[in-house]
This record gives structure tokens, C-alpha cells and sequence, in this order.
């Protein structure tokens, strides 16, 4: 435990370093890398030992803030957290390093390092916090710091609008969320965990619609996500990495937590949850499908894997109120394994796309193309990532879902039984959906023939950041291999996250299957190389002769002619219209003989668009009816209180 | 006997499958007519031990009532209203079956919870209620007068489903009863239906909602 | 002794795959009133195309060469877990079916990464069809395969053709039914048969599977070939242990008589190829949710029991 303090303490004290040496930007980089790598390597040491001794370890310091204690408690379910955090930030700083080179004088790196560190720091508090008060310093401290990196490019009017939406929802996400634990803590001399009181019926419910619908707007499942796909573009590669992979984590983290506070569950928070997760998933994966720039693509897969995670943990919930333990703790263990698989590949890809943006300017698909020639390191890497986020073997996308999917198959009676249906469908279902959004956008951005001259011109990633990747795939593959050892590990989490007796037991009946699976993929991996082998002796001796496509004898063909990727989606969204609601110009022929006509479509951000923007307005133009109120008139302002202080007093007496 | 039944129950489910997507006049009253005649083989299976000679009659008599009475006038009255095109439905083919599967699902869910007597065929509430849906969603997302005819008549079969699911051996009160009404319905609309294909030269009753003749009056013609 | 049995069921798999499309072959061709290709005519083309130089694209890279590679590899691992004649092959595990989605799927990936990589139109073409398909055909193959475990009551493939006899049909005879259907329409779709796709168009435009393999030759082809024929075997496999009248217990018996009825399997796709004509390419997905429906219709009759 203390070396988890000492890494908050390296984190904060190497940001504050970064800060005052801004005016030189190279110091300031070491300062603020060196400081997250080392954090990362403390930090770790008592992560792993918790996980595999599976005792807690707590820390209460005093503090002076009136219902707040400074009590740490790192338990299995917190060390099973920080793990990805700690990997994830640390080789998101290396890969930082690189990335922010073609940034040093025109922006503020020692600010930057700054914040990340103090975002690192503070989600290593949110995770380990023991007290309310506590976790929600450091909720704030992770919003404002993930804010002031959002607005890396401020320039630029869509970093603005993301920064400005990502603040509204982190407000408002957290107004509930000091709402819910004021609820919880009502009857308690300080706001600590240990000492929340279980509540009735009602306020069960209503403290669990609170946390739901706050914790939800951090995690960014539908219909809560709109902040997302602006967010995560705007920053820069390694931070959307961080964001995507650990902070949206938080959220489900916070759930896991008020899920045991809340017991006994009631079955239809386990419904919603299960629903909500269901539609996420399989939404985002369609609108992933739609989207026209690299990482806005990786936003929208993020909000399908949180999605995942969340239908697991309503099928857990729904599971286990119906007395199902073993499919509840099978299902709950795969929630969380895919926590951890999801940060590292998500974290590879937008590596990725961070890599694709420094070396060829633009993120637009259309605008790229023929990358796995100019980028060759890294091209092997980010099409390693897109299958492991399509879940296929034998990459670590596959072993949580594998484990959600044994615990759909559970077995027991009705209720259980029909919500693992619902959950197994919407997997398959979002799976066909993501598997055709990966190959959209890894197919379009590095295959082919470039479409642009910027693509054509593009340059290789510098070593750090292919380091960085390399070691993320690298950690992709063997736990794809490994799934049998990482069940120790998760099962000591749920065990401590959720009480659930025969938690281990049951997780441990998935090591046969797991086994099966690492088997199978050490057989896929080689009998790939058989085939190699085959075709290498195949053609002994004889060198393959070169040509160009074949093109139907088209005489001039030209890279604007292949598939891109509006194109490769087009069968998928115009079935799907109703849902995606793309607008578009077409080009309207009048002539005889063609001239120059232009086409556009765009999948609109159909919830924010739809909903919330008309609710905004609709707010708004209630607001001003109040306006009047406010007319600047020094004498009525008076007025004013003189009225408030005789209706006071009217009061008391 | 049991297992029979129930390929007989699924096989109707399927024809309310196909009724709801199908796009094509001829093949929509042929699937009308051997949904009645395999519901009309129904109550002879779902019946314990050998069948009454009524209740072999009586099927006798449906079964060629709907198998080849109905679909003959059916026939007339389209060919002689001369409605030969398609009669593609309104919503998507992937609206109508999820239209259709949650429709059962909705109907096992309230087949569970009706109070009714313990039946041989656990089916039966289920499809004919869903069969009645399939008839309603004939009715109203098809714009052909004839389909809307077709669509009385798959509601019919839902009705006379769910019969069997009351009264196992004696259908035949309730039954008797309500092919009467449905068989003069179908003649009269079969008269009526050539009637306002004389009248208007069409039967689209998407057209037929612009019953005022001022309006027409406004365009010059 | 029990490790012999399964390198057999492997090894007579991986011989015998190539002959499905042979009889297919030879079924249309009997339709047709012609003589047709020899039974062994995709044997020859192999061998053939193993011994070609291959002509590569200056467009394309590693992925063109590693996508028929990587997808001959998922293919043969999903033989491994697929059971032979009701019998459980080397990787029978609970949860397996789910493991031969995501492998189809792997192979799925291979092959369109590869299609895209050569920069062109037809390919591109192929690939955002296939990938259409997808993503109507798995979750209708993945529900009719939930079913089936819901049927049989086993999660294993092994386990649940193990326990699926003839008198299970007399038990569950609507929803096995159904199911098979429903495996029909997505074997028909997945190995681009008629009427989901016409084998042997010559017109890019049309082409779907044919155009995402257009450009590979020599080795390369001959990978996507026998792969194909592999996972024709697959899914004529999963029908063929659908419709196994009974397992007498003795092995050589139940091996013929599946045999047999994977051939009758490959005649049906053969006799379905002959009289029907293909779909126009907007109604394919519409084909694919009717599989979809009959397995839900499936899943909802086995969990209302």
C-alpha cells in the first residue's frame, strides 16, 4: 500500500517538476515520462502481490475535512484495476515522449506532462480511495485533467466543442454521483465505505439509478456516450490511449463498488444494466461501422466494449438474484477480464491511430491508404490490435467474451437462462458488427494504394512510440495464450469485489475450456507457420514474378478507384438507415456527358443530434423565460434581498 | 401423435412468416388456404384416442371450405377486378418477421398467463394468437383490397385455433357459427370488391381515401 | 488407442474435404445434361496451383501473402474442434462452438485484409459484400448452434452430436427441423453457393467470394481453394451429424454412414444450386434473416418446453 501512496507521490511530484521547467520543453518531457514510468513500475509491485495473495491492504491518514478520511484500501477488485492502469500509463508516457517531439515550441509540453501526470495520479486515488469525499477529489482532479488535455488542439473548433462536452457530461456525472453518496452516507458519522448503511426498497433503487446514471456518464454506455466520440479524437494518442483504456474504466469500477454496497440486488437492476450494455454494444459497434475518421471508429468500439462489460455484469446481477452463483461469478469474471483486455488493445490501437496522425497528418479514412508500405512497423501492430478487438483467436479480445459467452450457456432456470440468451445474442451480434468496422478501417487507412498526397508522403513512427506498441501487442498475444492463469487472479477479484462464496470454485470450472482455448491457439499459431513453411517450399527456387492489380483492362486506373471506406460500409448503413440517419449530398446529373459532380456522406451523431440537443434547447428556451429576472438594475437587485430577508423572517416566526 | 401436432403448430407459425413478407397475390391466398386446411387437419390430432365421426366430418367440411371454396371466390374476385400486380407490404421484409417473432413471443408469454385448460398441444395458445396477429398485420400493412380480405380470413384460422385450445372435442358450436359469418362475408366482398373495381378502375385502397370529387375538380381535370 | 482416432477423423477430413465440391460439381452438371469436371477435379487443381509461380500485385504487401495462410490455419483448427461422425475430435471443450464462430470469423478477417490489400475495385467490392453477409449469417448461425445446446442440453459440439440420434427427432422433430433448415441457408450463404452467391460467374460485378480471391495465384490460390472446400466440409459436417439416423458404437460403421451422408449433404447443395437462381444481392440479407427467424422459432419452442 505504501508503495501505491509513493507513486502518487512520484506522479504529483514529477508533474509539479514538468510544470516549473515548461519554459524548456525536452527537460520537461523527461521530467514528466520518467516520473510515469517510474510510478508505473512502483506501483505495480503491490498491485501484482495483492492479486496473487488476495489479502487487502489498507492505509487511514488523518485528515482535517469534515466527513472525509484519508483511508486507502487496496483490495483484489482495486489491485485488478490499477494493473491496466499502471501498464497502460507507463507505456503511454514512452510512447508520449516520441508523439509530443513535433510538438516542442508550438505547444505547451511541460502543461501537458503536468496534466497526465495528475490525471494518473488521480485515478490511481479514484481507484484506491476508502471514503467518499476522497474519491470524489480524486473523480474531479481525473475530469479536470483529462479536460485540460481534450484541449491539447484548442485551436482547433472541434477540440473546443469536445472539451466543452466532455466538462458538461463529467458535471453532471459527478452532481449525481455527490447526490447518490450523500444518500448512502446519511446516516453516518463520515463518508466512509466501511461504514455505509445498506438503504431500504426506494432509496435502493433510487441510490442505484443515481450511481447508475453517473457512474454510466463517465463509462459511456448508451445513451450516455455523446461525449465520447468528440473526446477521445481530440486528444492526443497517448492520452486517448489513457482515456480510453483506464479512465472510462472508472466508471464500471464505480459500479462494481455501489453493486456491493447495494446488496441484496434487486433483478431488474440486473435487467437494465443488461439492456443497456446490450444496446450499447451492438450500437456501437454499427455506429463504429459508419464513422469516417480513424479514431472517432476507435470511440465508438470503446462504447461497444464498455457495453460488453456492463451486459456482463447485469447478466452477473440477474444471475445471482436467481440464485445462479456459478454463472454469476463466471459472468462477473468476464466483465472483468475484459476490463483488462480492453485496455490493452484498445490502448494499442489508438496508439495506432496516433502514430497514423504524426506520420501522415490526417486521420480521415478517405484520406489515407497504403500505409502498411510507409509505416511498416507499425502497420503489423495495429492490424494485430483490430483482431484482437474483434475477438478473434488467438488474441486476448477473445478470452473475456469466451468467458461471458460460458457463462450465457450457464444453464439454470428461466429468468437466468433468457437474459444469457439476450446477452449471447447482442455478443454475436456486435462481434459480426465490429469484425466489419476493424477491417473497414484497417483495410481502408493501410492497405491498398494511398488517395491522397499526404498519405503517400507519410513517415514511420519514431522508435519510442513503436516500442511502446510492440510490447502492448506483445502483452495482447500472451494473454491470449494465458487465459488459464489470468483465472486466479480475476477470481480472487470478483471474490473480494462481490462475497460470492463459491466465486472461486466456480470461475475455476472455466480452466478447462480456457486451457482448451490457449491450447488451440498455440495449435492456430503453429499451423500458421506450417502453412508458411508449405509455401516457402513450394515456391523453392523460384522467384514470384510482379504486376500490376488486375483491373478488368481498365486502361488508367487510379487510387481514388478502390474501395473506401463509405463504400465498403455502404450495404451495411443504408440497411441500418433508420438507426444511423446519414445525411448526404449526392450529385444530381443533368448532362449528357459527365461533368464534376461531388458526393458526401456523414453518419450523424444520431443520439446528441436527436435527443440531447433538442432537451438542450428545450431547457434553454425555458431559461429565458426566467431572464427577466436578470436586468441589471442596481435598485431591484436591492429590492431583492430586502424581499428574501422578510420572507426569512415570515419563515421563522 | 404429440410431436405431429406440434410440427403441424410450427408449420403454421411459418406460414404467418411468410404471409407477412410475401409479396405476391397468388401465392398469398394459396398460403391462406393451406393454413386453413392444415388447421382444419388440427383437431383431429390434438383429440384423445380414435376421432367421432362428427368431428372427421366437420373437418371434411372446413377443410374444403377453406381449402377450395374461399380461395376459388378469392380467385374470381381478382380476376375479375383485373388486380394482377403485387401487393408488396409497406413496412421492410426485416420490419415484418421481427414483427412476427416478437408477436409469438408476446403471445407464449400471454398464453402462460391466461387462465386456460390443460391442452395435449402446449402450441396451441401461441400460434393461433400469433396467427391473428399475422392476420391484423395483413390488414393494415397491405394497400390491395383483396389482401385486406385474406388478412379477415387469417384471423379467422387464429380464431378457430384458439378454439381447439377451449373446447378440445366440440369446436363445432362456436365454429359453425363463425363460418357462416366469414363464408357470406366473402361472398359479399367478393361482389363488392368487383363492384369498386368496376367503379374505380382499381382496387388500391390507398387511392380510395380521396373519396371528394371537388378536390379533383381543382387540379383542371 | 484414443489418440488414433482422431488424427484418423483429421486426417480423413483433411483427404476427403476436396471431393464435396466434385460432387456438387457433377450434380449441376447432371442438371444441366452435360458430362461435367471429373469428381477429382479440384485434387488436380491443386496440385496444379502448387506448382505455379505466383504473380504479385506491386500494390500489395505481407498481409496479401499472409491472409490465405492465416485463414488455411483457422480453417484446419476449426476441423479439430468440428466432431466426426458424433464423435468428439482432438478439441472438444465446453463453450467450443463459440471458439468455431470466432475461428470462421478469423478466417473471415484473413481473407478480406487480404482482398483489400490489392488496392482495387473488385476486390473491395467482394469484401464489403462478404463482410455484409457476415454480419447477418453469424448471428443466425451463432443462435441456431444455442439452440441446438439448448435442445441437447450439452455445450460441447461434441457432447450434443453425441447425444443427437434419430429418437431425439422423435422427440423434437419441429425444432431439429428448423434447425437444419436454418444450417442450410447459412451453409448456402457461408460458402457462397447459389443463391446467396454464384460460383462460377465470370462477371466481377457479380462476383462475391470470387472477386475477394481474384488476384492470388499459385500457392496462395491454392490455400483459398482447399480452405474453402474445408469449410464447405465444415458446415456440410454440421448437417450431416444433424441428420445421422443413429450411432451404432461401432466406429468404422458410424464413419461410413456419415461419409455417406456428408456425400447425400453435398448432392442436396448440388440439387439446390440446379433449380434455384440466385438472389438478387439486396435479397440476400432477407434470405438471412429468414435463417435468423427459423432459429429463434427454434430457441423459443426449446425454451417453452
Amino acid at each position: 500500500m505504501l508503495l501505491v501512496l509513493l507513486s502518487i507521490i512520484v506522479l504529483l511530484a514529477s508533474s509539479a517538476l514538468a510544470f516549473s521547467l515548461r519554459g524548456t520543453p525536452a527537460r520537461a518531457q523527461d521530467a514528466g515520462a520518467y516520473g510515469a514510468a517510474a510510478a508505473s513500475l512502483c506501483g505495480l509491485l503491490p498491485a501484482g502481490r495483492v492479486l496473487l495473495t488476495g489479502t487487502p491492504e489498507t492505509l487511514a491518514l488523518p485528515w482535517a475535512v469534515p466527513l472525509g478520511s484519508l483511508s486507502f484500501t487496496l483490495d483484489p477488485l482495486a489491485a485488478f484495476f490499477l494493473t491496466p492502469l499502471f501498464v497502460l500509463t507507463g507505456l503511454a508516457a514512452v510512447y508520449g515522449v516520441d508523439y509530443l517531439k513535433t510538438y516542442e515550441g508550438k505547444k505547451p509540453l511541460g502543461l501537458a506532462w503536468a496534466a497526465f501526470n495528475v490525471l494518473t495520479a488521480a485515478m490511481v486515488v479514484v481507484f484506491t480511495a476508502a471514503n467518499a469525499v476522497l474519491f470524489m477529489l480524486g473523480w474531479e482532479l481525473m475530469a479536470a485533467a483529462a479536460f485540460l488535455l481534450v484541449l491539447f488542439e484548442h485551436e482547433r473548433e472541434q477540440s473546443r466543442r469536445a472539451a466543452y462536452l466532455y466538462l458538461a457530461a463529467g458535471g453532471a456525472g459527478a452532481l449525481l454521483l455527490l447526490a447518490a453518496f450523500s444518500l448512502l452516507g446519511r446516516s453516518a458519522a463520515s463518508l466512509d465505505f466501511a461504514l455505509f448503511s445498506v438503504p431500504a426498497g426506494g432509496t435502493a433503487t433510487a441510490v442505484f439509478l443515481l450511481f447508475l446514471a453517473g457512474f454510466g456518464l463517465k463509462a459511456g454506455f448508451i445513451p450516455l456516450h455523446v461525449w465520447v466520440p468528440e473526446a477521445d479524437p481530440a486528444a492526443p494518442g497517448y492520452v486517448a490511449a489513457v482515456m480510453s483504456g483506464v479512465m472510462m474504466k472508472t466508471g464500471i469500477y464505480g459500479l462494481i463498488r455501489v453493486l456491493a454496497f447495494l446488496s441484496p440486488w434487486q433483478e431488474w437492476w440486473g435487467w437494465t444494466m443488461l439492456l443497456a450494455g446490450a444496446a450499447s454494444c451492438v450500437l456501437g459497434a454499427l455506429f463504429a461501422l459508419a464513422q469516417h475518421e480513424l479514431r472517432r471508429v476507435l470511440a465508438y468500439s470503446s462504447i461497444e466494449n464498455i457495453g460488453i462489460i456492463l451486459m456482463a455484469l447485469g447478466l452477473g446481477t440477474v444471475a445471482a438474484v436467481n440464485g445462479a452463483t456459478a454463472m454469476s461469478a463466471l459472468a462477473f469474471s468476464g466483465a472483468l477480464l475484459h476490463v483488462l483486455n480492453h485496455a490493452l488493445f484498445k490502448g494499442l490501437l489508438f496508439m495506432g491511430a496516433g502514430a497514423v496522425l504524426s506520420g501522415a497528418g490526417t486521420s480521415e479514412l478517405d484520406a489515407l491508404g497504403g500505409l502498411a508500405k510507409r509505416l511498416p512497423r507499425t502497420a503489423p501492430l495495429f492490424l494485430l490490435g483490430s483482431a484482437a478487438a474483434c475477438a478473434l483467436p488467438p488474441f486476448n479480445g477473445f478470452t473475456g467474451e469466451f468467458l461471458i459467452y460460458l457463462a450465457a450457456f450457464g444453464g439454470a432456470a428461466a429468468p437466468a437462462a433468457l437474459a444469457g440468451v439476450v446477452a449471447a445474442l447482442a455478443l454475436a451480434a456486435s462481434g459480426a458488427l465490429a469484425a466489419a468496422a476493424f477491417t473497414r478501417a484497417a483495410g481502408t487507412a493501410f492497405l491498398g494504394e494511398p488517395r491522397t498526397a499526404r498519405a503517400a508522403g507519410a513517415h514511420e513512427a519514431g522508435p519510442l512510440m513503436i516500442f511502446s506498441m510492440r510490447s502492448l501487442a506483445l502483452l495482447c498475444l500472451l494473454l491470449g495464450l494465458a487465459g488459464p492463469l489470468l483465472l486466479l487472479p480475476v477470481g480472487t477479484a470478483v471474490a473480494a469485489a462481490f462475497g460470492l462464496a463459491p466465486a472461486l470454485a466456480a470461475v475455476e470450472g472455466a480452466a478447462a475450456p480456457l486451457a482448451y482455448v490457449s491450447a488451440a491457439g498455440l495449435l492456430l499459431v503453429s499451423l500458421a507457420a506450417l502453412a508458411f513453411a508449405g509455401r516457402a517450399r513450394a515456391l523453392k527456387g523460384r522467384t514470384p514474378a510482379e504486376a500490376g492489380t488486375w483491373d478488368c483492362g481498365y486502361a488508367a486506373p487510379t487510387a481514388r478507384m478502390q474501395y473506401g471506406a463509405a463504400s465498403f460500409s455502404q450495404p451495411l448503413t443504408d440497411f441500418f438507415q433508420p438507426i444511423l440517419r446519414k445525411i448526404g449530398q449526392y450529385p444530381v446529373i443533368t448532362e449528357y456527358f459527365p461533368g464534376k459532380a461531388s458526393f458526401s456522406t456523414e453518419a450523424q451523431a444520431v443520439f446528441y443530434n436527436s435527443f440531447y440537443m433538442p432537451a438542450a434547447a428545450r431547457l434553454r428556451d425555458l431559461a429565458y423565460r426566467f431572464s427577466w429576472i436578470q436586468h441589471g438594475r442596481l435598485q431591484i437587485y436591492i429590492m431583492y434581498i430586502v424581499v428574501t430577508l422578510l420572507l426569512l423572517l415570515l419563515w421563522k416566526l | 401423435m404429440n410431436t405431429f401436432a406440434e410440427l403441424i403448430i410450427v408449420f403454421i407459425i411459418l406460414m404467418d412468416l411468410a404471409l407477412a413478407v410475401t409479396g405476391s397475390l397468388s401465392s398469398c391466398i394459396k398460403l391462406v388456404a393451406l393454413q386453413g386446411v392444415v388447421a382444419g387437419i388440427l383437431p383431429l390430432l390434438a383429440m384423445h384416442g380414435s376421432p367421432h365421426f362428427r368431428a372427421v366430418a366437420f373437418a371434411a367440411v372446413i377443410i374444403t371450405l377453406k381449402g377450395a371454396v374461399f380461395p376459388w371466390l378469392m380467385m374470381r374476385a381478382r380476376d375479375r377486378s383485373g388486380a394482377r400486380k403485387d401487393v408488396e407490404p409497406l413496412i421492410s421484409y426485416p420490419a415484418s418477421i421481427l414483427l412476427c417473432l416478437g408477436a409469438f413471443i408476446a403471445s407464449s408469454w400471454l398464453g402462460s398467463r391466461l387462465p386456460l385448460p390443460e391442452t395435449n398441444v402446449a402450441w396451441i395458445v401461441p400460434a393461433s394468437l400469433a396467427t391473428i396477429f399475422t392476420g391484423f398485420l395483413l390488414i393494415t400493412t397491405r394497400t390491395k383490397a383483396i389482401t385486406q380480405v385474406l388478412g379477415y380470413l387469417v384471423i379467422e384460422n387464429g380464431i378457430y385455433i384458439f378454439g381447439l385450445a377451449l373446447f378440445v372435442e366440440q369446436p363445432m358450436m362456436v365454429e359453425l357459427a363463425i363460418l357462416l359469418d366469414v363464408f357470406v362475408a366473402v361472398f359479399v366482398m367478393g361482389i363488392a370488391i368487383f363492384h369498386i373495381s368496376r367503379e374505380f378502375d382499381h382496387i388500391d385502397t390507398a387511392e380510395l381515401s380521396e373519396l371528394s370529387d371537388w378536390r379533383r375538380g381543382e387540379d383542371g381535370r | 488407442m484414443e489418440i488414433i482416432k482422431p488424427v484418423v477423423q483429421l486426417l480423413a477430413a483433411l483427404l476427403l474435404a476436396p471431393l464435396l465440391p466434385g460432387v456438387i460439381n457433377r450434380v449441376k452438371a447432371f442438371f444441366a445434361g452435360r458430362r461435367g469436371q471429373p469428381l477429382l477435379q479440384l485434387y488436380y487443381d491443386l496440385a496444379k496451383l502448387i506448382r505455379k509461380t505466383p504473380v504479385y500485385s506491386r500494390t500489395t504487401t505481407w498481409v496479401f501473402v499472409a491472409g490465405p495462410a492465416i485463414g488455411l490455419a483457422a480453417l484446419v483448427a476449426a476441423l479439430l474442434v468440428m466432431p466426426f461422425a458424433g464423435r468428439p475430435s482432438a478439441l472438444s471443450f465446453d463453450g467450443d462452438f463459440v471458439y468455431l464462430i470466432c475461428l470462421l470469423g478469423l478466417a473471415r478477417f484473413c481473407t478480406v485484409l487480404a482482398a483489400l490489400d490489392t488496392g482495387a475495385a473488385f476486390e473491395g467490392m467482394g469484401a464489403s459484400r462478404e463482410m455484409q453477409f457476415a454480419v447477418f449469417s453469424e448471428p443466425a448461425f451463432f443462435l441456431g448452434l444455442a439452440a441446438l445446446a439448448a435442445v441437447t442440453g450439452q455445450r460441447s459440439l461434441g457432447g450434443m452430436f453425441g447425444v443427437l440420434t434419430g429418437d431425439s427427432w422423435r422427440v423434437a422433430a419441429p425444432v431439429l427441423a428448423l434447425l437444419t433448415a436454418s444450417f442450410f441457408i447459412t451453409l448456402l450463404a457461408e460458402n457462397s453457393r447459389v443463391p446467396a452467391d454464384d460460383p462460377n460467374t465470370h462477371l466481377e460485378l457479380t462476383m462475391i467470394h470470387e472477386a475477394m480471391v481474384l488476384d492470388h495465384s499459385g500457392p496462395d490460390l491454392a490455400f483459398i481453394l482447399y480452405g474453402a472446400a474445408l469449410k464447405l466440409w465444415l458446415f456440410g459436417s454440421l448437417i450431416a451429424s444433424m441428420v445421422l439416423p443413429s450411432h451404432s458404437g461401432a466406429w468404422p460403421r458410424d464413419a461410413a454412414m456419415f461419409l455417406l451422408v456428408m456425400l447425400g449433404v453435398a448432392a442436396a447443395v448440388g440439387v439446390t444450386e440446379s433449380v434455384m437462381a440466385r438472389l438478387r444481392l439486396t435479397k440476400v440479407p432477407y434470405m438471412l434473416i429468414t435463417a435468423f427467424a427459423f432459429s429463434a422459432l427454434a430457441l423459443i419452442f426449446q425454451m417453452g418446453r
